[in-house]
Order: structure tokens, then C-alpha cells, then sequence
């Protein structure tokens, strides 16, 4: 019995929903671009750590692979998406998403 | 093989031209056409004057959907081949003194619809079909679009959000009848007709409408009918000419080909509001063809009158009424030609094509105007003129189907007399005034033109048995085949 | 001989072709060489056939030349008939023909159109001659259009002027009306027999499929009857037939007098099969036949112009001869579209004599004193008058004589109708004598010094058409004079299956009087028209005199010339421009406009969703992918 499994099932999902949910909320109520951003990773890192828990128990380490999938993918997307922050930030001079609705109608 | 090269050796044209610049692409695109046209009558030396689908080419194209590269000639579909091919060098010879700009492109366009149309009268593949069908409308859409005259874009526009939305319900069920095809789903027309048969009166009927609008907008049909007056008027000559002389072939064509053997059931069900459109349609579009004063769009109207009767004898459904149907749209492509290529005569000479500024050509140049009597008196379908021999036969099966729809399609003989010989006489007979005086002679190639559709009006008006041979057997074939 | 019957409209055609495409290059002596000449070969032909059938037991041969058109079951080849009918009618055609080609060629010698006239001239006959010689219906209507379109041509030779154009128009479109109803007919008797020769359907009829009175049968009959009127210009759609009068004289002699307007009559009497089982057909057709002869005579006597005389005196002649096919008289309808052709012809063409010498002028009110000018114009136009009025030995007197017994024997109003319609002939044709060629001259002085008698070209056809009106009638002197009526029997054989039905049987003693009535109306009328131009020498009313009014009514023609434009154009018109205004642009061409509108619309409002909130779209995203879990759950 590996060391994740000394703590029951339930505590990970427990967790993994409470970080999942501080994410969305973060997501909808924060104006800052960039908090938006770290509770977007706050969501995929609460998938992750669900990812390894059910691996681990399962026993199948199909689930580690799509961990590593996921954080190569949140990697790029970092790269790529505050690249285009900090773009969007030379130009407008703020990150305030109430302020970035120019495109639209 | 010859199906194969009728249609490629446009397409190749088409490649051809849009690499020639200068003088010469007129030239070289006369001769295409005529070489095309030759391959045509080559086809039509080996065939044999039977029922049977000939000169038959069957590839797989995507094998999975099975979908296949499915093309063939029976006697109705060799007429309408015959047709395009006959039309498009005299098209192209009536256009030399237009002057289109960047003619390569246009030539190329020209031929590339051309492709289309043939692989539209040749598909055996449902899908294959369908893509010659939105295929056509590409390049004439560009060259309404390019080459057009006044309010162009919103008119094209129309015109082609009109037809696409009427294609787009065909795909539909053609989609619908290939889900329905026995054993591995297939676009092939015999699994089509198989599958269309095979479902009940009600689910035909869905069928039939979905189908049937997409043609009804491209021939055009009362009342979806009304893209067409301004197309026609705002579109160059020879594009117009591709458009009515042609291309409204494919609707009724398609109807002969696509509808009425898939869905026999449902054509009992809708047939009969679609033969009172039809018919609603010519006397409609003849009425309104008699108080217009631009020439151009009363042969639109007077083109959507005639086309109404075509389609009525389709619907009605005997071998009168599709043997009509092959006479007249042989006739029909034959006149329009004519009387749009006279217009533009007219038009270049004078500059206008309305009646009130005209009047009195026949004075300065009676040459024509006895060439332009032909091709009218053809249009009004004076007996030993082409358009009598089907409207003859139309007439018949429409009677057959129901006399007093065939008496009221008959007011068409006197409206039709009423406005072509309103617009002769202004346009030829009075007095010359200031803008007439100065008409001149006509060129050679506009005699050519002319002499040669005079010619085939009354040679076709007084023997048209070749021409009715070569699509009977696969007409009798049809009708003996649905009927029973 | 029989095997050349191909030639006598080819000929024609040929004429029409070497004229229609070189003519003018042709000098004018080519030209009516070539246009005589064809017509000529063509009649001596037809005489040739003619001769050659008296002699002939068989009476009927078809000639097969092609395959025209077929389709499944239908097929109709181009043939010929030649049969006692069709040939009588080939020499009157051709011989009638010929004589007005040569009166042409002095009639038009100035005119600039000269060889597109005689272009013209050649291509009617040519289709005149495929109408009579068709061996079914469809090839009939081929000529039958083919004869409207060179009416048209020929009513607007003078293309300059709108009014001629507007009547060529009118009387092309007018047949057109009654061209529908033939077409139907023959569509309907396709249907009805499977075929549309002549000698099928009379087969068909012979055989006793169908009793008489059947509805299809006067349907059939009904319409080739609305196709009949049209042609020949009886009521309701004559009114294009004196606007013709546009046309130059020679043309209103051959088309619009002696030929093309008999159409109509050769129609019924080659169907006379059908008609005769059609009782209620033939009883319209005696009624329309015997209205429009009073009706038309009626206006004769108040008109002014001398060949609108003329041209209502020939519908009035057309319809004695629908009365007499009205009444079974097939052989007498036949018999008096020849003798009409005769004298029609020659009064026509004495007409276009006074209207040469006149430079133009058609008005009556202005002519007068002409027999010294135009002696043989005057003689030969006296000799058409008495034929017409049917003057007794004439030509006229033994057609009509024999109409107007059938008549009586059918129905004694009718018969009493036609002796008003032939009293009132009488007095228009002696009123127009008198006023155009005794008295004294009432032109203006320029006219009078240039008063000539026309050259020989004109003269000489006059005189031979003078010869047949008086000794015309004398190939059908009935029984009861004493003579053997040759027509009858000639024709027997196309007639022999009505007659079965139909029987004549008057008593001698009724029958002399009825000539006697006959003779006596006609004398007084001309003793009554004698009176009142000759003797009082009373003019016609000038241009905006008062009249009484049935006077003003009758020559105002009853207005219908009016009526029709109000009833029919000028509704037609606004029919059209409401169509096209309202119909198509505003509902038909409006709902799809709509559509586009309606989508343009939509999406003017749809779009307001994308507000450019990165918060909302959140929002609305979270929610939605709740929402969608929460019915997955469910």
C-alpha cells in the first residue's frame, strides 16, 4: 500500500472539488486577467490531482499520463496566454477585464 | 471514355485560357468550343439510338460514403449534352464584338461552367450530381458579379443565396435517400431509386418538395421565379445567354432525371399544385411580359413562360409531355439565344433597349429584321418553327392531364403573340428616329450567329424526327418503367 | 399526275426563297416573272389534277412525304390529300392567285417594296396551298398559322406607318384567339381518336363508334368552330378583318376577300363528318353565320371608304356561307366561296383600279363620274356588283339562291334573316357603284387632271375575273333550272357521308319561290338604292354632320371597336402592370425579400449577446455546462 493510499479516496475528491470550485468562482468573480488565469491552472491542477488519486487507487497509470498530457498543455497555454497579456497590457494599460470588451456586436 | 473526355476537355480549356493573355484568347476559345462540340457529334455517331445508358465510366471516389465517379449518356441526357456544347461556340462567336475585360478569365469561366453543366446532364452518382450542380454556379456567379451592369452585387447576390438555398434542400434529400438505401448506403442512382421507391406516399412527399424546390428556383417556377428577371437583365449578354440558353436545362432536366423516377408516389401527391404553379406561371409571366419596356426583361418573362410549360409537360408525365419537354428545351435554349444576342445588337449599336427610344430598324437594315422575325416567330411557335413542335406536344400532355389546365397554359399562344409582336414593332417597324438612323450593317460574325440559329429554328421546325429519335426509347423507357 | 401534287406548293416556296433571298439584286421583270411564273406552273398543275380527277373513279389519294412529328403513340406524318375538295380549292388558290400576282405587277411597279411583296405573295400561297392540302388536321394548322403570319406581313407592308402596323397586329393576334381553339380541337380529337387525319377520324365516325350529339363530338367541333371564326372573321372577332384593309388592295383581294378568310369555311366542310354529328355545333354555327351577315351588312350601308365597304361585305358573304355549312349546305358554302372568290376578287381589285387612278384617296364622298376615266374598271366593277347582289344568270345567284333554300328548308327565320342581310347587299354594293362612278367628280382638281385608266397588268385580270363572276355559276345550275349541278356530284364523294344524314327535298314549286322572293327583294332594294344615288343624286353624310342615331351607331360600326378596347386591352393592360407592380414586385418578390429581411433583422438582435464580457461569457458558459450536466443527471 503506496503512501497516497493511507488517506481514503473521498479526502482527494473532497479536495479536488473544493480547489475546482475556488477556481470557477475565481473565474467568475475576479477581474484581473491574470487571477483569471491562475485559478483556470487552479482547475486543471484540481483535475490533476484527481487524475493521480484515481490512478493510484485504480492502479493504472493511464491517469499519470494524461496528468502529464494536461501539464504540458497548461504550459504552452501559459506561455502562449500571457504572451498575449502582457501585449494586451502594453497596449491598454490594464488587465481589467470590464475595460477588455472591445470586441464584440 | 467519351463521357469522360466531354467533360474534362472544358475543364482543361478553362486551365488553358487563364494562361493566355492578349488578342488571342477569343481565338483559342472559339476553337476549344468547337472542338468540344465536336466530341459531342463524335458521341453521337457511336451511339446507339436505344434506351440503354451508354458510354458508361464508374470509379470509386469516396469509397467509404459510396460515393462514385458515376457518369453515362442515354438519349435524354445526349440531347442536353448536344445542346451545350452547340450553344457554347455560338455563344462565345456572339460575344467577339463585346469586349469583355480580362476575357481570359472570363472565357475560363465560361468553360469551366460549361464542365459543370455536363457533368451535370451526365452524373449517374447523386452526390456527383449535386457537386456539378453548385459547381455551375460558381463561375456564373463571378461572371454576373465581374462583368455585370447596374446594381450588380445585391442582384447576383440574390440570385445566388436564391438557388443555393434551394440546392441545400435538395442535399437534403438526397441525404435523407441515402440513408435509406438497401444494404451498404450508396449515392448510386439505381440505389436511389431504388431507396426513393421504396418509402411510403408520405415520406415521398417530403422528399419530393425538398427536391423539387431546388429545381423549381433554377428553372425557374412561379412563384420562385423572381431572382431571374434581374438576373437576366443585370447580367452581360453572353452570361445570360449561358444562363437561360442552358443552365435552366438543369432544372428541368433534373425533374426528368432526379425527381419524378425517385418519387413516384410523392409526384401524385405534390405533382398536382406543382403542374397549376407551372401553369400558373405562364400566364402570370406572360401578362406581366406585355407592359415591360426593357426589352431584355421581357424575354426574361416570356423565358419564364416557357419554361412553365416545359415543366408542366414533365409533370404531367407521358411520353408527349417528356418528348415535348426535349423539343422545347432544345427550342427554347435555341431562341433565347437569339433574342438576347438581338437585344445586344441592338444595345451596342444604340445604346438602349428600351421601346420608347427605339423604332424603325428594319428601315436602315431589313436584313435583320428579317433575321430577327425567325428567331421570334420561332419564340411565338408558329408551326415549321422549332418551338411549335414542343409546344405541340406540351400542349398534348398537359391536355391529357387535365383540359382546362392545357386551355389556360394555351392563353400563352395569344399573350405570347401580344408581346413579341408589340416589341418587334417598336423596336423594328415605324419610323427611324435620331437613335436608329445610325445602325449600320451587321458584321459577320453577327450574320454567322444569326443564320445559324435561323437555320437550326426552321430545319428542326420542319424535321425534327433525329433529334426526337435519339431521346425516345430512354423517354419510353422512363414512363413504361414508372407507370407500371 | 397525281404524284406531282407536291410540286404545286414547292413551287411557290422555290418563288418565295429565289425572291425572299436574292430579290434585290433581281430586276423588277425577274422578279414578277418569277413570282407569276411559279403561281402559273402551280395552276396549271392543279388544272392538270383537276382534269385528271373527274375522270378518276377513286376520288381520294394521300401522298406521304415524311415523318413530322412523333412521340409514343402520336405520329403525324407530313402528307397531302388530293381529293375532290382540296383540288377545287387548289385552283381557285392558284388560279386567283395568279391573276392578282399579275394584276401586281402594275398594281405595286412603283412601290419600293416590290420584290418583298411578291415575296410575301408567294410564301401565302405556298402556306394557302399546304392548308388545303394537308391530310390532317395538324398540317392544316400549319398552314393556318402560316397564312396568318403572311396576312401580317402583308397587312404591315407599309411598315413606316403605326396605324398599319397596329392592324397588322390586331388581325395577327385576333386569329391567334381562334388559332387556340383549332389547336385545342385538334388536341381534343388526338385524344378523342388517336389520330388526326382526316380519314381516320372519318372512319372512326363512319364506323358508329360514337352516336350523334356526343358531348366530346361538339366539343371537338365547338372548338375547330372558335378556330373557324377567328379565320374567317365572324362574330365576335371580325373586327380585325376591315382594319386589314391596310394592306395593299391586291392583298385584301387575294387574302382578305378570296382565299385565306375561306379557311374557316374549308375547315368545317373538310369536317363535315363531325359537324353533321354535332347538331348543337351546327345550329351556332348558323347562328353565328346568319348574325354576322345581317350585322356586317348593316355597317356596310353607312361606311365611305370603299374597301372598308368591301370588307364588311365580305364578312357579311363569309357569314352566308357559315349559315349555308350551319345548315348542311356544304356543297352550297363551298359553291359560294368560289363564286365569292370570283367576284370578291374582281370588286377588290376594281377597287385598288379606282384607288390607282384616285393617287390614294379611298373616301367615296370624293369619287363620282369615274365611267368616263375607267371604262373597264367601271364595266367589270358593274358585272362584280350584280354578281354579288346575285343579279339572276350571275354567278352570285345560283350560290346564294342555293344557301338561302337550304336555309328556308332548315328554318324559316333564318332563311328570312338572310334575305334582309341579301337586301342590304344589294343596296351597300349599288350605293358604292353609284356614288363612285356616275355623277359628276367630287375630287380635288390635282386628282382629276391625273384620272387614268390602269395599264393592261390590271386590266386584263379584271376582265377575266369579270368572265367567271357571270359564268361562274354555271358549274352548279341547280336541278330545277333545268341544269345538272356538276359540283355536287364532283364534290359527292367528300360530302356523301353528311348527306346520309342531311337530306334536301324542297318541292320545284317552292323552290321557284324562293328564287322569286329572292329576285324580288334584290330588284327593289336596287330600284331603292337607284332612287335615292342615281336618280336624287344623294351624297353620304361629310365628317361631323348630325346623324340620327341608329345612322351614327351603324357608322361608328357599333362601337365595337370601342367595346373591345375597353373590355379586353386596356383590363389586359392593367392586369399586366398590376401583376408586375403589385403580385410580383410588392407580395411574390416582397416575401422573399422578407425572408432576408427577417434573417437581416434577427440577427441585428441576436447578435447584442456578444457583449464583449469576458465575465458574461464566462458566466453564461459555467451555467450552460451546469445545466447540461444537470439534465444528463436526469
Amino acid at each position: 500500500m503506496s503512501a497516497i493510499q493511507v488517506i481514503p479516496l473521498n479526502w482527494y475528491l473532497l479536495l479536488s472539488t473544493v480547489l475546482f470550485t475556488i477556481g470557477v468562482l475565481g473565474v467568475l468573480f475576479r477581474r484581473n486577467a491574470i487571477i483569471i488565469f491562475m485559478s483556470i491552472e487552479l482547475m486543471l491542477n484540481a483535475v490533476n490531482l484527481l487524475f493521480v488519486a484515481f490512478s493510484s487507487y485504480l492502479s493504472d497509470s493511464k491517469g499519470q499520463v494524461f496528468v502529464f498530457f494536461i501539464m504540458a498543455v497548461a504550459a504552452a497555454e501559459v506561455a502562449v496566454g500571457l504572451a498575449i497579456l502582457m501585449m494586451v497590457y502594453r497596449n491598454t494599460k490594464t488587465t481589467d477585464i470590464n475595460i477588455l470588451n472591445k470586441l464584440k456586436w | 471514355m467519351i463521357t469522360i473526355f466531354l467533360i474534362l476537355f472544358p475543364l482543361l480549356a478553362a486551365l488553358l485560357l487563364v494562361l493566355i493573355k492578349g488578342e488571342q484568347v477569343v481565338k483559342i476559345a472559339m476553337i476549344a468550343a468547337i472542338i468540344e462540340f465536336a466530341i459531342s457529334i463524335f458521341a453521337l455517331s457511336q451511339f446507339h439510338y436505344n434506351a440503354n445508358v451508354q458510354f458508361e465510366a464508374n470509379y470509386a471516389w469516396i469509397k467509404s460514403l459510396g460515393i462514385h465517379f458515376h457518369v453515362g449518356i442515354d438519349g435524354i441526357s445526349l440531347l442536353l449534352v448536344l445542346l451545350t456544347t452547340f450553344l457554347v461556340p455560338i455563344i462565345i462567336l456572339a460575344s467577339f464584338n463585346s469586349n469583355y475585360k480580362n476575357p481570359s478569365i472570363f472565357y475560363s469561366l465560361i468553360f469551366l461552367m460549361q464542365m459543370a453543366l455536363i457533368g451535370v446532364f451526365v452524373s449517374l452518382d447523386g452526390f456527383l450530381f449535386y457537386v456539378f450542380w453548385e459547381l455551375a454556379l460558381i463561375p456564373i456567379y463571378f461572371i454576373c458579379l465581374l462583368w455585370g451592369g447596374d446594381n450588380r452585387a445585391k442582384i447576383t447576390f440574390k440570385f445566388f443565396i436564391y438557388t443555393l438555398a434551394g440546392s441545400l434542400l435538395m442535399l437534403i434529400g438526397l441525404i435523407y435517400l441515402y440513408q435509406n438505401t438497401p444494404g451498404t448506403h450508396s449515392f448510386d442512382i439505381e440505389a436511389l431509386y431504388l431507396a426513393g421507391r421504396g418509402l411510403d406516399a408520405i415520406h415521398q412527399g417530403y422528399i419530393f418538395i425538398a427536391i423539387f424546390m431546388a429545381f423549381a428556383i433554377k428553372i425557374p417556377i412561379f412563384p420562385f421565379h423572381t431572382w431571374q428577371p434581374d438576373t437576366y437583365t443585370t447580367a452581360p449578354t453572353a452570361g445570360t445567354m449561358m444562363l437561360s440558353g442552358i443552365m435552366l436545362k438543369m432544372g428541368t432536366y433534373g425533374l426528368i432525371r432526379w425527381l419524378l423516377p425517385v418519387v413516384p408516389l410523392g409526384v401524385q401527391e405534390w405533382g398536382n399544385l406543382a403542374i397549376v404553379l407551372s401553369v400558373t406561371g405562364i400566364v402570370y409571366a406572360s401578362c406581366i411580359a406585355i407592359t415591360q419596356k426593357d426589352f431584355k426583361r421581357l424575354i426574361a418573362y416570356s423565358s419564364i413562360a416557357h419554361v412553365g410549360l416545359i415543366a408542366a409537360g414533365i409533370l404531367a408525365f407521358n411520353v408527349q409531355g417528356l418528348q415535348g419537354a426535349m423539343a422545347q428545351m432544345l427550342s427554347h435554349g435555341i431562341n433565347v439565344i437569339g433574342l438576347f444576342f438581338i437585344i445586344d445588337i441592338i444595345q451596342q449599336r444604340t445604346g438602349k433597349r428600351d421601346f420608347e427610344s427605339l423604332g424603325g430598324i428594319r428601315n436602315v437594315n431589313p436584313q435583320f429584321a428579317v433575321l430577327f422575325l425567325i428567331v421570334l416567330l420561332g419564340s411565338v411557335a408558329l408551326p415549321l418553327t422549332n418551338g411549335f413542335i414542343g409546344e405541340f406536344l406540351l400542349l398534348n400532355a398537359v391536355y391529357q392531364y387535365s383540359p382546362w389546365l392545357a386551355a389556360f397554359a394555351g392563353l400563352s399562344v395569344i399573350l405570347g403573340a401580344v408581346y413579341m409582336l408589340r416589341s418587334y414593332q417598336s423596336v423594328m417597324l415605324g419610323e427611324t428616329n435620331a437613335i436608329t438612323s445610325s445602325f449600320g450593317k451587321l458584321s459577320n460574325n453577327e450574320k454567322i450567329v444569326l443564320a445559324i440559329l435561323c437555320l437550326a429554328i426552321i430545319t428542326f421546325g420542319i424535321y425534327p424526327k433525329p433529334l426526337l429519335d435519339i431521346s425516345e426509347p430512354a423517354v419510353i423507357k422512363l414512363v413504361t418503367t414508372i407507370t407500371q | 399526275m397525281l404524284k406531282l401534287v407536291c410540286l404545286v406548293p414547292l413551287l411557290p416556296l422555290i418563288g418565295f426563297l429565289v425572291i425572299g433571298l436574292f430579290g434585290k439584286k433581281l430586276s423588277k421583270g425577274w422578279v414578277s416573272a418569277i413570282g407569276c411564273g411559279s403561281v402559273f406552273a402551280s395552276f396549271a398543275i392543279s388544272l392538270a389534277i383537276f382534269i385528271e380527277l373527274i375522270g378518276r373513279v377513286e376520288k381520294s389519294y394521300t401522298i406521304d412525304l415524311f415523318s413530322w412529328i412523333s412521340a409514343g403513340k402520336l405520329s403525324i406524318p407530313f402528307s397531302f390529300l388530293v381529293d375532290p375538295l382540296s383540288s377545287l380549292f387548289l385552283l381557285i388558290i392558284t388560279g386567283i392567285g395568279f391573276l392578282i400576282h399579275l394584276y401586281s405587277t402594275g398594281y405595286m411597279s412603283k412601290d419600293e417594296g416590290f420584290s418583298t411583296f411578291f415575296a410575301y405573295l408567294n410564301l401565302f400561297i405556298f402556306f394557302m396551298l399546304i392548308l388545303v392540302l394537308g391530310s390532317n388536321y395538324l398540317i392544316m394548322f400549319v398552314g393556318w398559322e402560316g397564312v396568318g403570319l403572311c396576312s401580317y406581313l402583308l397587312i404591315g407592308f407599309w411598315f413606316k406607318n403605326t396605324a398599319y402596323n397596329d392592324a397588322a397586329k390586331k388581325a395577327f393576334i385576333m386569329n391567334r384567339i381562334g388559332d387556340l381553339g383549332f389547336l385545342l380541337g385538334i388536341i381534343l380529337i388526338y385524344v378523342t381518336f388517336g389520330s388526326v387525319g382526316y380519314y381516320e377520324v372519318g372512319q372512326f365516325l363512319i364506323s358508329g363508334s360514337y352516336v350523334s350529339g356526343t358531348p366530346v363530338i361538339t366539343a371537338i367541333t365547338l372548338l375547330l368552330f372558335v378556330g373557324a371564326i377567328g379565320k374567317s372573321a365572324q362574330l365576335p372577332l371580325y373586327t380585325w378583318l376591315p382594319d386589314a384593309m391596310a394592306g395593299p388592295t391586291p392583298v385584301s383581294a387575294l387574302i382578305h376577300a378570296a382565299t385565306m378568310v375561306t379557311a374557316g369555311i374549308y375547315m368545317i366542310a373538310r369536317s363535315n363528318l363531325l359537324f353533321t354529328m354535332a347538331p348543337i355545333t351546327m345550329d351556332v354555327v348558323a347562328i353565328v353565320g346568319v348574325c354576322t351577315a345581317l350585322f356586317a351588312a348593316t355597317i356596310g350601308l353607312a361606311q365611305n371608304d370603299i374597301k372598308k365597304i368591301l370588307a364588311y361585305s365580305t364578312v357579311s358573304q363569309l357569314g352566308f356561307m357559315f349559315l349555308a355549312l350551319g345548315v348542311g349546305a356544304y356543297t352550297g358554302a363551298v359553291f359560294h366561296v368560289m363564286t365569292h372568290a370570283f367576284f370578291k376578287a374582281l370588286l377588290f381589285l376594281g377597287a385598288g383600279s379606282v384607288i390607282h387612278a384616285m393617287s390614294g384617296a379611298q373616301d367615296i364622298r370624293k369619287m363620282g363620274g369615274l365611267k368616263k376615266y375607267l371604262p373597264i374598271t367601271q364595266l367589270t366593277f358593274l358585272l362584280g356588283t350584280l354578281a354579288i347582289v346575285g343579279f339572276p344568270g350571275f354567278s352570285g345567284f345560283f350560290s346564294k339562291d342555293e344557301i338561302l333554300a337550304a336555309a328556308y328548308e332548315s328554318n324559316k327565320l333564318l332563311w328570312f334573316l338572310g334575305i334582309l342581310a341579301a337586301a342590304m347587299t344589294t343596296f351597300y354594293m349599288f350605293r358604292l357603284f353609284f356614288l363612285t362612278f356616275t355623277g359628276n367628280f367630287r375630287g380635288s382638281n390635282h386628282q382629276k387632271e391625273h384620272l387614268h385608266e390602269s395599264p393592261k397588268s390590271m386590266t386584263i385580270p379584271l376582265i377575266i375575273l369579270a368572265a367567271l363572276s357571270v359564268f361562274g355559276g354555271f358549274i352548279g345550275i341547280p336541278e330545277v333550272l333545268g341544269g345538272h349541278h356538276f359540283l355536287e356530284e364532283f364534290l359527292k364523294p367528300v360530302f356523301e357521308g353528311s348527306s346520309l344524314r342531311i337530306t334536301h327535298q324542297l318541292s320545284h314549286n317552292t323552290e321557284y319561290g324562293l328564287m322569286a322572293a329572292t329576285t324580288f327583294v334584290m330588284a327593289a332594294s336596287l330600284f331603292y338604292a337607284y332612287t335615292i344615288y342615281f336618280k336624287n343624286k344623294t351624297l353620304p353624310a361629310e365628317e361631323g354632320e348630325k346623324l340620327n342615331p341608329w345612322h351614327q351607331l351603324i357608322y361608328k360600326k357599333y362601337l365595337v371597336d370601342e367595346l373591345y378596347n375597353t373590355l379586353i386591352t386596356k383590363p389586359l393592360n392593367l392586369i399586366s402592370g398590376g401583376l408586375h407592380k403589385i403580385m410580383e414586385n410588392q407580395l411574390v418578390d416582397g416575401i422573399i425579400n422578407g425572408i432576408g429581411t427577417i434573417v437581416n433583422w434577427a440577427s441585428t438582435k441576436i447578435r447584442l449577446v456578444q457583449t464583449g464580457n469576458i465575465g458574461f461569457y464566462i458566466f453564461v458558459m459555467v451555467i450552460s455546462i451546469v445545466l447540461i450536466l444537470f439534465t444528463q443527471m436526469i
